[in-house]
């Protein structure tokens, strides 16, 4: 049974309807309480000194002359909090054996990347406090320093001396140990005899998730709880890591996100910056606020990515995929971040995709490396999954000789076969990839731009077409609290939603997601209105405030709709089973004789009845009311669920490749994604087109580069090239559904699909492009020059021999490398 | 990021405006259209004592024709520089170049003085000046003076304004009856130059009579491709003969390597981008 089946008939349903978002217009004026506006009496201003360099000891910190300029009212360093500040925690060890350097907020005496905070200064303005950072001066006693994994898996310099390694950890899932399939050793042995055997290596590269607004934080430690403001997508997660790590009592401590200008995970975080507020504002017992500029935010909110992967891929001659090999080498930076090496390990049940392998195994190890600690970003360790298993799919179509569709469609999971247990042990509850398959198909015009693409081959055009597919699954909706405890995860996947019914007809709904731009207010506002037959209008969504929404597990990982939304839903329905006894004692007629339909109970058969708001009037007044009825209707629910939930989706690109110039301009993007129930397609379509274009940007344009001194070359927009709408073509959005079967509404995740999708088929188009001149990889982000210069390299005779391009191709100077020196030299504009 | 503090005056005349330089002495910073100004100092990349905004000057704005010149104030936008017909008319690689700057809230707010005095060799501006033989007026203490384009840029973000200096206008040999066509060559739209290729050409009766090439981001200033330019005279306006005659463009440049792409890679852009813009430069 679903919302939609419950629907008073002849009202308008609200879900599947494109509603305008009700939150937009205070969001996009920006009259609305974004932490940087928040202003409070006597409100002290925070500046941070961070170090220059990637690995060094402190030796000294002198801070007179800071102190004595104008408007400064404190200078601390890490030593003055050294034991208050609390830490940055790693919620999610990979085993008991996980080596997990100390993260202080403020270095103390060492820092082991660019861009940590050694000391901030306290003053009256945001202008003194930063003339007067200038002002701190620290000496640095440089040490060795590691930037690149694959080196620093050689532990000859160590990125924390302390720990004696730069190995994090190491995880492995194996099919024939687990029980779920075949030993892969032995199919890759068979396939080496009388098969085929793929071997790729392929980077992801490393990314900053540029979220619109930067980070911002106010404390104010004025009154019994400290009051913490904050631009973060957990702030319930960063309450209790607060209270745990510091020491000051939870129940002393309201955490706030108020609206919150995007994340893409790069606000699921709890950061040194908040921590540092917290600890001045305690110190001098005023309210303070830091504010980063764009410049910091470049170089000190998490990166995501960058992972190296090793794949080799077993099948028969004619294509039949009989196992799968994945070793991963995943670049944590400097430390184990909130979710850290769990995030390459989400990889390990989605490599194996959307496909039936008989054998398959995964290994991750996690290293350390003197950069930016490495952080969930849009999509989490799903995407690099995606894109490993859809670039190496293509290779095998082309060793095989045929259409990528075809052997994608020799090797997926039929329709018929779900709920399906996959060789990693998930299970699956619905899909329909022939379907989406199909669709997509057709709104590409697949055949005609297939002819188009011989048509150019033939007459050796300099602009080349290449068809990239992707064809994806996911697993969302963070997560099962079973599972994550299963995997050492230090916290629930559940989520909560409470529902007061005011006494004017009004509903308050309380979720314990936080959106930062997703439109849950919009979202939420419809799934009440259906259930409890009220106007959209009248129903106000409260979220993001520990006081507010005390019970919540936060917005990430495509959770909010298919965990809270469920929650949503269960407190709803109470609601209604609250108010029956209600309504049928004040209409005097027997419960069973009441129908609840439009908002309204009625007894059959008569025209009597009482809309919920009229019950809310009368709970609340409690005028005539039985003595044992409480007199509330309000509820609550917490959902969590039994196992993730699998949106999926067949995506298709084409590519203009220039061969002259290496530019690759697409020319067709279509999507069709299967997410379950939509619940406003409007708001659907907007996380699809800004979900693909952000996995777009992974194939083409963005990448965070370091240089050899560890600095961030690209630490600007001038050097870290996002794109934007002027970059971008219109993609073409479509759904075919199969609802879920794990919650009530049939909803999946769709906050990650687009990313996770898109990046593989962008790089497979550019590749098909290119594939008959010789070349079958290009390094992301695949930028005119790398495109240029395959084409020079490739050798037009090897095109699809495995045994000639099987060969690893990490090592410089193989074909899709870059010369090293080139990328190290910043532009300095 | 918030610039360290400075004295701010608006002069509204050229006189005053010299006069408060030469006041400050080295200390002091013109602000034009602020449009690389203001990221230098929010970056504190810079710190002037004094910043002397010229944005009040009336005199400095504006584009208007003087015989065979066109001058153009330096305090024109390149959104006004953009809309004149005269531009259009008198100088089509010009227009075509300031087309390709940045995006519409950068070309409102900079101007065409602002950015030839910053001289950022992956400028749009400067490759067109260089190629249509422009003329600069600079003033100073001691009155006003002409330098050829040749002269002017004299390296990377150095020109031939000394302090205390303000470029004031410059002088367009009027180009009317000429093709012209700026192929800027970038990865992301709002971004600078990679390379790119100012070409402009009066083709006459299917035969190239007159040709001017610069080169933008194919050195530390902007380059005249003189060989290509030799080349196309009394070459016929075909595609092959068009192809030929640009092989040789990347001859005598120095280009940099950066993050979009080593010295080789711009080196083989050249030709391929030079072909393009003289292709489109003629046809039109
Ligand atoms: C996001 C972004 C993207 C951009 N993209 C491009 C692009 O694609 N192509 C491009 O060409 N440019 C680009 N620019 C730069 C832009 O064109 C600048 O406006 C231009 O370089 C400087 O012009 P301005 O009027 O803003 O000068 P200002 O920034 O005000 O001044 C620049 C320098 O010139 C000096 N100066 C200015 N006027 C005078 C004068 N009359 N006499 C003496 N000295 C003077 C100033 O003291 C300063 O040193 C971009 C800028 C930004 C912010």
């Amino acid at each position: 049974m679903t919302a939609v089946d419950d629907r008073p008939a002849g009202a308008a349903p609200e879900i599947g309807r494109d509603r305008r978002r009700k939150e937009d217009q205070r969001l996009i004026t920006g009259r609305t309480k974004w932490t940087d506006n928040i202003v409070l009496p006597g409100m002290l201003h925070l500046a941070m000194v961070r170090s220059p360099v990637a690995h060094a000891t402190i030796s000294n910190i002198d801070v007179e002359e800071a102190k004595a300029a104008s408007g400064v009212v404190a200078v601390i360093t890490g030593a003055d909090i050294k034991d208050t500040q609390g830490a940055i925690a790693n919620a999610w060890p990979l085993s008991a054996e996980q080596k997990t350097p100390g993260h202080l907020p403020m270095a103390v005496d060492r820092v082991a990347c660019t861009g940590e905070i050694v000391a901030c200064v306290v003053a009256r303005s945001a202008a003194e406090a930063r003339d007067a950072a200038e002002l701190v001066d620290v000496d640095y006693d440089e040490l060795p320093a590691v930037f690149d994994a694959r080196e620093a898996m050689k532990d000859t310099v160590l990125v924390h001396p302390d720990l004696g390694t730069n190995k994090s950890d190491f995880w492995k899932l194996d099919s024939a140990e687990a029980g779920t399939g075949g030993n892969v050793d032995e199919a890759i042995a068979t396939a080496r005899e009388s098969g085929i055997v793929i071997e790729r290596e392929y980077r992801n590269q490393r990314l900053i998730p540029a979220f619109m607004e930067p980070r911002s934080t106010v404390v104010d430690p004025t009154g019994e709880q400290i009051t913490i403001w904050t631009a973060t997508q957990i702030p319930h997660i960063l309450r209790f890591l607060i209270a745990a790590t510091t020491g000051i009592s939870e129940a002393k401590i309201r955490v706030i996100a108020p609206d919150v200008g995007g994340g893409f995970g790069g606000k699921l975080q709890t950061t040194p910056e908040e921590f540092i507020t917290l600890a001045a504002a305690r110190r001098l017992g005023k309210p303070c606020k830091y504010t980063e500029t764009r410049s910091e935010t470049m170089v000190s909110c998490h990166h995501g990515r960058d992972q190296w992967q090793k794949l080799t891929l077993a099948a028969t001659k004619d294509g039949a995929v009989t196992g799968l090999k994945v070793e991963l080498l995943a670049d944590l930076g400097a430390y184990a971040a909130i979710l850290g090496g769990g995030v390459p390990v989400l990889g390990a049940w989605m490599f194996n995709a959307i496909y039936k392998f008989p054998a398959y195994q995964f290994n991750c190890q996690t290293v350390y490396t003197n950069k930016t600690w490495v952080d969930a970003y849009r999509g989490a360790g799903r995407p690099e999954a995606t894109f490993g298993i859809e670039r190496i799919m293509d290779e095998l179509a082309a060793e095989v000789g045929v259409d990528p569709l075809e052997i994608r469609e020799k090797n997926w999971i039929t329709h018929e076969e779900f709920p399906f247990t996959s060789v990693a042990g998930m299970t699956y509850d619905s899909g329909n990839y022939e379907a989406a398959t199909a669709r997509a198909k057709e709104l590409f015009g697949y055949d005609g731009l297939r002819r188009e693409q011989q048509e150019r081959r033939d007459r050796k055009d300099p602009v080349q077409l290449g068809i990239g597919v992707s064809t994806f699954t996911e697993m969302c909706g963070l997560a099962p609290s079973r599972i994550l405890g299963a995997l050492n995860y230090g916290a629930g996947g559940w989520e909560h939603a409470a529902i007061r019914m005011l006494a004017t007809g009004k509903v308050e709904v309380v979720t314990g997601a936080s959106a930062h731009g997703q439109g849950h207010e919009t979202a939420w506002s419809q799934i009440v209105a259906d259930r409890l037959g009220v106007a959209f209008e009248d129903v106000e969504v409260l979220h993001g405030d520990t006081l507010v929404a005390p019970r919540g597990l936060d917005t990430y990982g495509s959770r909010s709709l298919v965990l809270g939304g469920e929650a949503l839903v269960r407190a709803a329905d109470k609601v209604i089973e609250k108010a029956k006894p209600i309504a049928a004692h004040l209409l005097e007629a027997n419960a069973d004789d009441l129908e609840f339909m439009a908002g309204r109970f009625g007894v059959k058969g008569t025209d009597k009845g009482l809309t919920l708001g009229e019950i809310a009037m009368a709970t609340w007044t409690s005028h005539v009311f039985p003595e044992d009825i409480e007199p509330i209707i309000d509820s609550e629910a917490t959902f969590d669920a039994n196992t993730f939930s699998f949106p999926h989706g067949t995506h298709l690109c084409a590519m203009e490749v220039d061969t002259e110039t290496g530019a690759s301009t697409m020319r067709a993007y279509v999507a069709v994604d299967d997410i379950g129930t939509v619940i406003n397609p409007l708001i659907v379509a907007g996380q699809e087109h800004g979900g693909i274009v952000q996995g777009v940007a992974q194939a083409l344009w963005e990448e965070a580069v370091f240089d050899e001194n560890g600095t961030l070359v690209t630490g600007s927009f001038v050097d870290y090239t996002l794109p934007t709408a002027a970059d971008t073509i219109s993609y073409v959005t479509d759904h075919t559904t199969t609802p879920s079967t794990t919650n009530t509404l049939g909803t999946k995740g769709v906050g990650e699909a687009g990313t996770i999708a898109s990046t593989p088929a962008v790089v497979n188009a550019i590749v098909d492009a290119l594939r008959p001149m010789g070349v079958n990889d290009i390094v992301m982000p695949c930028t005119p020059e790398r495109v240029w210069s395959a084409i020079q390299t490739a050798g037009s005779d090897t095109a699809g021999s495995t045994t000639d391009n099987a060969q690893p191709h990490f090592e410089s100077g193989a074909a899709n490398q870059d010369d090293p020196g080139s990328s190290a030299e910043g532009a300095d504009r | 990021m918030i610039p360290a503090s400075f004295d701010y005056v608006a002069p509204t005349s050229v006189a005053e405006a010299l006069t408060a330089l030469a006041e400050a002495g080295d200390d002091a910073k013109v602000l034009a259209g602020g449009q690389s100004l203001l990221p230098i100092l929010r970056m504190r990349l810079n710190a002037p004592e004094k910043v002397v905004d010229l944005g009040r000057i009336e005199e400095l704005r504006g584009v208007r024709e003087d015989g065979d010149h066109l001058v153009i104030g330096a305090m024109t936008t390149y959104a006004d520089a953009l809309a004149s017909a005269a531009v259009s008319e008198h100088a089509a690689v010009l227009h075509a170049a300031l087309k390709e700057v940045a995006d519409p809230q950068i070309r409102h707010r900079g101007t065409v003085g602002g950015a030839l005095v910053h001289a950022d060799p992956a400028g749009d501006v400067g490759a067109p000046a260089l190629a249509l033989g422009t003329e600069f007026v600079i003033t100073g203490s001691g009155g006003e003076r002409t330098v050829a384009a040749s002269d002017f840029f004299q390296d990377l973000f150095e020109t031939a304004v000394a302090e205390g200096e303000l470029l004031t206008a410059i002088r367009i040999p009027k180009h009317t009856g000429w093709g012209g066509h700026y192929e800027k060559f970038v990865r992301v739209a709002h971004q600078w130059s990679i390379v790119a290729v100012a070409a402009t050409v009066r083709v006459d009766g299917g035969t190239i009579a007159e040709a001017a090439i610069g080169l933008t981001n194919m050195g530390s200033t902007p380059l005249r491709a003189t060989a290509v330019e030799a080349a196309l005279v009394g070459a016929s306006a075909s595609d092959e003969a068009i192809r030929e005659a640009c092989a040789a463009a990347a001859e005598g440049t120095d280009p940099p390597s950066d993050l979009n792409g080593s010295a080789d890679y711009r080196r083989a852009l050249a030709p391929v981008l030079t072909r393009r813009a003289v292709l489109a430069a003629a046809g039109g």
